[in-house]
């Protein structure tokens, strides 16, 4: 007998195990590592949006006391960039400056006065160029090239049919085409970005403390741009005050915070202010959306045509996965056929986008969602019974071959048609006081748990955790996953108590350190619970196995005869059998410190497949679904829309832990809300004119309704306990439920985000116009 | 200019010269090196920086640290007695209103100044007091949960 009794934490509502660090102040965050003799770094930054650089003059800022190292362009030729085929971006611009803001020089000085006083004196010279804000006058024929090796500023085209959308059409009893317009927006995460970079020149070490998603592309694109060896460089993640997609990619802070302390031969802090982080970006592109949609009476989607272009901004970033994301993820919520896609992924000369939660899917789902809602009711059918006719049957593949296990959307749909009375309230709402309109409105949406090929492809484990334990019998979880706020860090502790059978207070972890821990391909895509918990499960079973071993041992007894009883091991029920910690002492006989490996890879199946150029993306071991009802009061004299409740259902797999789920799924809500109804960047040839969170407008607690959270648990057969992601997925279905809703009660539909206040008065005062005011009603 | 700043720190009582132009934030964080309290903005969007002076919250981003001279200045490192967390600080691990933290001292703060004058807030006391705090985790739901539930703990007894 060998089987685990369960500690009871899988499933529980179990607090952060860093929680008690983060509510008393004691958690260190990057910009809180205070050191005596710590440089302050700033950056000179493009006041052009698009222009040559011939020369940049530091030499009277060089020479003011207090001065210790200026860096620019002329000191680093080497490029960086998250994706391997794409790396565009010199962390100091170079030939040229592609967008307002862009750095272009740094200093680091004893304090930040000295260091700001310092920028106002290096000088620049420059020849203008011709500068493009949208897509439109970037593709433009005579329009200049941002990037030399993207002709007519195309960073990736994108094309694929599967199946026939011409026949697709042909067999609806429906086809209806919409546009789309949704804003750029960014993740404005609450801590700023920060690097502390410190360089040992005697032993010509670098180490840098980074605000990061990634500790390892940060060490990887560091090793690049400064050209040492990669065993040179230590990177460690402190606290992180969350980052929603920005801190995937390593940014161009990180890099000119080392750049700073090698010239200085010293230690550098570089902390971005708000307007700063707003700079450096990394959001989601404003993105134009053409969708035509073929259906049968019956609700069945019979094709789809998709055509989307995004404003990537001045660097490639992220942006070929971006552009391919949103036309792969067209497949694996519904089973669809007959599906056409055009991409355009676009450069500009506006700040570089990137990752942003629900990453390339969210506004594609935006235009979907409301077409299927605006066919529905054409039909006369209902919103719910659309979404059934179109369910896929797990396991299945897709036309673009990703291999989809679970399938928990049904029960999505079912719990929250429950929670929120839609069937005996949707269109039957009453009236509000005076000007106030109800309505209903309702979207699905979802997510992968992690690219089942990560971004870069060495061949090693997608994911690996080792676990360390000694004489003092405390278990040492040591990962690379890098714990953001999304509670990577607690999940791991619960995965290897449960396999133990011990309890959480036995277990420590170790994050975050390049030197200590094993690397690991990070917080992004929602791949550290699936990919992670899993080489931990690995991990605590390996570590399990050398226990079970030892206590064999040490009762005479053969292995499969003892019973682990977390804190007893014992051979069979009579026996009073050993302490834990008996167990360490003999199992330690043999080879002193225990460190057992872990290991998590991907099955070759989930890799997506070669249908077309890129199809590879959009592969995952698991996907999430999530379904949305969001009720909202419009008030027909104002505009203002106010959301009333949300229920949202979200099919995690298995809640590995209730407390972290529910918080995700209502933040990835919330977040979908901040999109959908005031978040949008706005730029005035090429200038930031919303670097603050009031001109950026993030809802406050008293514009942000209660969201009840429904746990669906598909159980999927890879996850580690059935487990797949909860962090992003509930995000997208929010935008167009809301303007589902808003359709619902005022009978307009808005196809541009957000759907601010201004834009809701002037859709009702044209429909006053127009003539038939409240009659509708 | 600098100029002579007595006040109250925690409870204790400090002395130090500060110029005229230093902000009480970065007078806390990079001074006495109290760096619970957090820099979020450009001053006075977000709320992060929030410290109690004389029980009331403020922004300290927006506040001369020479203008607290003869204050009692509360930061988070203040709360919770003897090793343990105050009932706001087991609210908001417990029924996690705090995820990344980063917003967290600063919410902890204002909800720590809410409770002193109002023990028994309702939901929209709670909201109409954290109503210029910003957190990008959440979605707030469970902050308004973890002050209900720091109210009950306080009411009984429970937590400091």
């Amino acid at each position: 007998m060998n089987e685990v009794v369960p500690a009871h934490n899988i499933g529980a509502y179990v607090p952060m195990v860093d929680g008690p660090d983060k509510v008393s102040g004691r958690a260190k965050y990057t910009a809180d590592l205070v050191t005596p003799g710590l440089l302050a770094g700033r950056i000179f930054r493009s006041p052009y949006s698009h222009a040559e650089v011939l020369e940049v003059d530091a030499s009277d800022a060089l020479r003011l006391p207090g001065v210790k190292a200026i860096v620019t362009g002329a000191d680093c030729d080497k490029t960086f960039g998250v994706l391997p085929i794409a790396r565009s971006e010199h962390p100091l611009a170079r030939d040229k400056v592609r967008y307002r803001g862009e750095p272009i020089a740094a200093v680091a000085a004893i304090d930040d006065a000295t260091a700001k006083r310092a920028l106002g004196l290096i000088k620049l010279k420059v020849r203008e160029l011709p500068a493009h804000y949208t897509c439109k006058d970037a593709m433009a024929a005579d329009a200049s090239t941002i990037h030399a090796h993207r002709p007519n500023n195309i960073e990736r085209d994108v094309l694929f049919e599967l199946g026939s959308v011409e026949q697709g059409f042909r067999e609806a009893d429906l086809v209806r085409e919409g546009s789309y317009d949704c804003a750029e927006v960014c993740q404005n995460q609450m801590e700023m970005h920060a690097a502390v970079a410190e360089y040992d020149a005697v032993r010509e070490r670098m180490t840098v403390y980074a605000s990061t998603q990634v500790p390892y592309y940060v060490h990887l694109m560091l090793a690049q741009i400064l050209d040492m060896d990669m065993s040179r460089i230590r990177v460690i993640k402190p606290h992180v005050g969350g980052g929603f997609g920005c801190r995937t990619e390593a940014l161009n802070v990180e890099l000119i915070a080392a750049l700073l302390a090698r010239k200085a031969g010293g230690s550098v802090r570089l902390v971005t202010n708000r307007e700063e982080t707003f700079i450096t970006h990394r959001g989601r592109p404003q993105t134009d959306i053409r969708l035509k949609i073929g259906m049968r009476k019956d609700g069945k989607i019979t094709a789809v045509e998709c055509e989307c272009y995004q404003r990537g901004g001045a660097h490639s970033g992220y942006g070929i996965v971006t552009i391919l994301y949103s036309g792969s993820m067209l497949y694996a919520i519904y089973d669809v056929h007959n599906v056409k896609y055009i991409g355009k992924r676009v450069l500009t000369n506006t700040p570089p986008c990137g990752a942003f939660r629900g990453h390339g899917t969210v506004d594609i789902r935006f235009a979907f969602e409301n077409l299927l809602d605006e066919m529905a009711s054409e039909l006369g059918l209902d919103q719910m019974a659309v979404r059934r006719a179109n369910y896929l049957t797990a396991p299945t593949f897709t036309d673009n071959d990703l291999m989809v296990n679970s399938y928990g959307l049904p029960e999505c749909v079912d719990w929250v048609e429950k929670a929120s009375g839609w069937r005996q309230r949707k269109g039957k709402l009453p009236k509000g006081k005076g000007s106030i309109r109800k309505g209903l409105g309702f979207a699905c949406s979802h997510y992968i748990s992690g690219a089942s090929k990560p971004v870069n492809w060495t061949g090693e484990p997608h994911a690996t955790v080792k676990i360390k334990l000694d004489f003092d019998g405390s278990i040492v979880v040591l990962s690379g996953a890098a714990d953001i706020g999304q509670g990577s860090s607690t999940i791991l502790v619960q995965t290897v108590a449960e396999v133990l059978g011990l309890d959480l207070s036995r277990i420590r972890i170790v994050t975050g350190d390049s030197e200590v821990v094993p690397k690991d391909n990070g917080s992004y895509s929602s791949r550290v619970t699936f990919m992670v918990g899993n080489a931990a499960i690995d991990a605590a079973q390996n570590l399990k196995g050398m226990l079970v071993a030892a206590a064999a041992r040490k009762l005479e007894a053969k292995p499969e005869e003892i019973e682990c009883l977390g804190e007893v091991y014992r051979a069979g029920a009579q026996d009073k059998g050993l302490t834990f910690n008996e167990v360490v002492t003999e199992a330690l006989k043999d080879s002193g410190t225990i460190t057992v490996t872990g290991n998590y890879s991907t099955i070759p199946q989930s890799h997506g497949g070669k249908k077309y150029r890129g199809a590879a993306i959009g592969g995952t071991m698991g996907y999430s679904y999530s379904a949305q009802v969001v009720e909202v009061s419009v008030d027909e004299d104002t505009g203002v829309v106010n959301v009333d409740q949300v229920w949202v259902a979200h099919d995690c797999g298995k809640a590995l832990n209730r407390l972290t789920v529910e918080g995700q799924v209502q933040g990835s809500v919330w977040m979908g809300m901040g999109q959908a109804m005031s978040e949008e960047t706005g730029y005035h040839e090429g200038l930031l004119v919303t670097g603050n969170m009031l001109d950026y407008r993030v809802p406050t607690i008293q514009d942000s309704p209660p969201i009840e959270v429904g746990i669906i648990e598909s159980n999927d057969p890879h996850g580690p306990f059935g487990a797949k992601e909860a962090g992003e997925g509930s995000l997208a279905a929010f935008l167009p439920a809301l303007t589902n809703a808003i359709a619902d009660a005022i009978g307009v539909r808005f196809n541009i985000l957000p759907v601010t206040p201004d834009r809701v008065f002037a859709a009702l005062e044209k429909r006053r116009r127009a003539g038939n005011g409240d009659a509708a009603r | 200019m600098a100029r002579i700043l007595e006040f109250v720190l925690n409870g204790r009582r400090r002395v130090d010269a500060v110029p005229d132009n230093l902000l009480l934030l970065d007078y806390l964080r990079e001074v006495v090196g109290l760096t619970g309290t957090k820099t979020g903005c450009d001053g006075g969007e977000c709320g992060a920086c929030t410290v109690l002076v004389d029980d009331q919250p403020r922004l300290s981003c927006l506040t001369l640290a020479a203008g607290v001279n003869g204050q009692r200045v509360d930061t988070v490192e203040s709360l919770g007695q003897d090793g343990r967390l105050s009932a706001v600080q087991r609210g908001f691990h417990e029924k996690l209103g705090s995820q990344c933290g980063y917003c967290t001292p600063g919410f902890i703060m204002a909800s720590a100044g809410l409770l002193r004058r109002n023990p028994h807030p309702s939901e929209d006391d709670i909201r109409a007091a954290l109503g210029s705090n910003i957190c990008r985790c959440t979605g707030y739901v469970k902050i308004i949960e973890a002050v209900k539930y720091a109210a009950e703990l306080h009411a009984g007894g429970l937590a400091p």
